[in-house]
């Protein structure tokens, strides 16, 4: 690391929020991992992408915004952006794996899409 | 103490990427393999950001939001193939 070190309690807010986010990336890892069908393994990296990369960058987000005058909202964008298309993107990878009718799980009751 | 969490947490973000790796290797179907290449950008875009809180260095996030819209370009391309058979109708 370069430059000044930060004051204890920034630098134990920081390290809070990343241990955070990346304890959440790595449980969404093991979520999509460990899960038995593909219904179960999308709800993985979801929290990957909202609790997990959330994290890292509102850490960032202190971070920067103590090093140079004024607030860094910037990477927040990555926030925003994430937010808003992860969403669509697992709900048009679920509409696919109910197309091809990928097998479930046998403790699964009901199948809307064969009624 | 940031410069003992931070390698703490690659630690954690590469272990994350093997995992993720490892079902896209798994599989076993298309959709699986998707789903898995979706997760390992999002993965990577912490694993970025939190390089350039390593750095000190504020381009980092730059490439981090390109990334993460290409990945989403990316994701929902592969997921129009599954579902119709073309990307552009």
């Amino acid at each position: 690391m370069t430059g000044e070190p930060l004051s204890l309690w920034l630098e134990i807010i920081v390290s809070a929020f990343l241990l955070l986010g990346s304890a959440f990336v790595l449980i969404g890892a093991i979520g999509l991992y460990r899960l038995p069908d593909f219904f179960m393994r999308l709800h993985g990296p979801t929290k990957a992408t909202t609790l997990g990369v959330g994290g890292v960058i509102v850490a960032s987000l202190i971070y920067f915004s103590n090093r140079q005058a004024g607030i860094s909202l910037h990477e927040l964008l990555i926030s925003l952006f994430l937010f808003i298309s992860a969403p669509v993107s697992a709900y048009m990878l679920a509409k696919a794996a109910v197309l091809q009718q990928l097998p479930l799980e046998k403790k699964t009751r009901g199948k809307p899409w064969e009624q | 103490m940031l410069a003992y969490v931070i390698p703490l947490c690659l630690a954690l973000l590469g272990l994350a990427l093997l995992l993720t790796l490892a079902r896209l290797v798994k599989g076993p179907c298309l959709p699986d393999r998707a789903l898995a290449l979706d997760t390992l950008y999002v993965n990577a875009i912490a694993l970025l950001v939190l390089y350039g809180i390593w750095r000190d260095s504020d381009l980092f996030f730059e490439a981090a939001l390109l990334i993460a819209v290409l990945g989403f370009v990316g994701t929902v391309a592969v997921a129009k193939y599954m579902l119709r058979g073309d990307i552009i109708e």
